[in-house]
């Protein structure tokens, strides 16, 4: 990270500018703090003007995620942004994208539940993001970024994912990322592509049939069980190699540790200093991100835990993660969390005095 | 139109409103231009019977999803057909704010004045005194409050360029509604503003009469609250 490429900005403006620069068609949104700074840069930078991106300030949540829908039926890039009661708003239209298999973004800049909750920052979505919030069998692709650097080039990973298996993804952030200002490099400006190109590449789309080929219809709807029944065996094919292929995350001094924390997004900034303070006080901890939180990186903590006395889970929640890490473990080590709720981010020592109270002993 | 049996009860409005807006579609030459957004609600299936590209919107959502087809595909034709539950209820809001953007889209609106696919219960447009099955002893405004005339409030939306009120109960009825669905279409072609299409609508089934008695009713009971007509017609929006 050098030179005149590197700006300063908070996570939230880097979502807004790097979807502008990576070509993305359109987006949707409606106001909710900590996040309207996506709208706010978007209607400020005018891309309607130099690339033609839409961007429209839908009546309410429910309208922009639909609009998402519309736009993501006929082939383009469409997103929304929204926090956590916004989110549970769209989860509705977040169900009706994943059953017809439309490519989109959705951006949750959480905020601490439940109800209105809070503006400061949580991680309390996860069971949310993860476990299906809307109704049906279905998955997103979850991308947690720990910094704005992440926001930025998530966008272009999130939308890459999306096409690549006709799913829904979702960059799952919080408050503190959304808000922070850090270093970023945005991705380089490219052109959106022509109708004629969105064409090519979504023969599925319905955008009007072009001559010769039959009406394209954009449904989840069946009402025959056993064609239904077809279409999820389907999904749950197209997930299972999500699993197999998509799962992103980083290890962190793990290969002498003793102890891991298992920690996403900005809980994960904390975790590294934790791990630091630790380490200085000669306890051997390593830490473990999963970056995609759906596909989890089960077998990599599975791994991990082998050479482990304990895992520490590391939410702004008060225990999500925590399952799917209990899960990966299969009950061979003590698996402990620590967390702090309704919008309190926990400082690096507090996690280190978890760890030695709860898992050393 | 293609051949595949509607699943629409006979003597349904619904059928008649697709045939038109076919034509309408196919005498404009946009058949490979088109894009239509279905409800939930009887009309659920529309993309069964007309041979453009659809999209299947969530209940009372298809203005917001036209709204984005729209802007991102502006030469294209893109309209909603919707039922009285879908746009007049649980959609009043996509509906009153998409028509309010003065999004260049045509909102087909099919008022029979209850639920059909759910089997005959209460609509937003359900007549004071008419019975259904969770108003059974008619509609009371103590309890119910009030139908709702969603052409009446389009028409004073600054958006809209032409709210119009129309049947397909008579031959008459049915020619002048081909003329309004065309202006409509038209209108959203060229960017005027948005457009409404009401359509006074029978549901015998629902209604638990004869087509023949439903059509007799709604002239007596439905005309008289839901005057049909142009409700709006201006050439295009101030923006």
């Amino acid at each position: 990270m050098a030179g005149e490429d590197v700006v300063l900005m908070k996570g939230n403006e880097a979502i807004a500018r790097a979807a502008i620069n990576y070509g993305v068609d359109a987006y949707f949104g409606y106001p909710i703090t900590p996040q309207s700074e996506v709208l706010e840069t978007l209607a400020e930078m005018k891309p309607w003007e130099t690339t033609g991106m839409v961007v429209v300030q839908a009546e309410s949540e429910l309208a922009a995620i639909n609009m998402v829908y519309g736009g993501a039926a006929t082939g383009k890039m469409c997103m929304t942004s929204s926090s956590s009661p916004g989110v549970s708003l769209k989860q509705e239209g977040i169900s009706y994208i994943a059953g017809a298999e439309l490519p989109c973004l959705i951006v949750n800049v959480m905020r601490g539940g439940p109800g209105l909750g809070t503006i400061q920052p949580s991680q309390a979505d996860y069971f949310q993001t993860v476990k299906g919030g809307g109704h049906g069998d279905y998955r997103l692709i979850a991308l947690a970024p720990a910094s704005v650097q992440e926001m930025a080039d998530f966008v272009g990973l999130a939308f890459d994912l999306a096409f690549k298996y006709r799913n829904p993804a979702i960059i799952v952030a919080d408050g503190v990322i959304g808000q922070m200002m850090e270093k970023v490099v945005l991705p380089k400006p490219r052109r959106r592509l022509t109708d004629e190109e969105v064409i090519a590449r979504c023969p599925w789309a319905a955008n009007g049939k072009a001559k010769g080929r039959k009406p394209n219809i954009i449904t989840s709807l069946e009402l025959d069980p056993s064609i239904m029944e077809q279409r999820n065996i389907h999904l749950q094919k197209k997930y299972a190699e999500i699993e197999e292929n998509e799962v992103r995350y980083e290890e962190i001094e793990c290969e002498d540790a003793e102890y891991l924390i298992v920690a996403f997004g900005s809980c994960a900034r904390i975790g590294l200093k934790a791990m630091e303070e630790a380490r200085a006080q000669g306890i051997k901890v390593g830490l473990l991100r999963p970056i995609t939180i759906w596909p989890f990186p089960t077998k990599a903590i599975k791994a991990r835990a082998q050479q482990m006395k304990g895992i520490m889970a590391l939410e702004l929640n008060a225990g999500q993660m925590i399952e799917d890490v209990k899960l990966a473990v299969e009950c061979k080590i003590p698996v402990e969390h620590f967390g702090r709720l309704g919008g309190i981010v926990p400082d690096p020592d507090e996690v280190v005095a978890a760890i030695k109270e709860k898992l050393i002993k | 139109m293609n051949d595949n049996p509607m699943h629409y009860c006979p003597g349904c409005s619904h059928g008649v409103v697709h045939k038109l807006i076919a034509e309408v579609i196919e005498e404009m030459g946009m058949e490979n231009k088109s894009v239509g957004v279905s409800p939930v609600g009887c009309a659920v299936f529309a993309y069964n019977y007309l041979d453009i590209d659809w999209e299947e919107a969530a209940h009372g959502r298809a203005p917001a999803v036209a709204t984005a087809i729209k802007r991102l595909w502006p030469d294209r034709l893109v309209f909603t057909y919707q039922g009285d539950g879908d746009l007049a209820c649980i959609g009043t809001a996509e509906t009153i704010h998409a028509l309010n953007r003065g999004e260049n889209i045509t909102i087909i609106f099919i008022n029979n004045a209850i639920y059909g696919m759910t089997g005959g219960q209460m609509a937003p447009t359900t007549l004071i005194g008419m019975k259904t099955a969770t108003c059974p002893y008619g509609r009371d405004p103590k309890i119910h409050g009030f139908p709702l005339k969603m052409a009446n409030i389009a028409a004073q939306l600054d958006g809209t360029c032409y709210v119009t009120r129309q049947a397909v109960d008579t031959v008459a009825h049915i020619r002048k509604a081909k003329k309004a669905l065309r202006k409509a279409f038209e209108n959203s072609l060229q960017g005027k503003g948005a457009n409404l299409v009401e359509f006074v609508s029978t549901c015998n089934s629902g209604w638990k009469m004869s087509p023949d008695a439903s059509n007799k009713w709604m002239e007596e009971n439905m005309a008289p609250f839901y005057p049909l007509g142009d409700l709006k017609d201006i050439d295009g929006i101030q923006r």
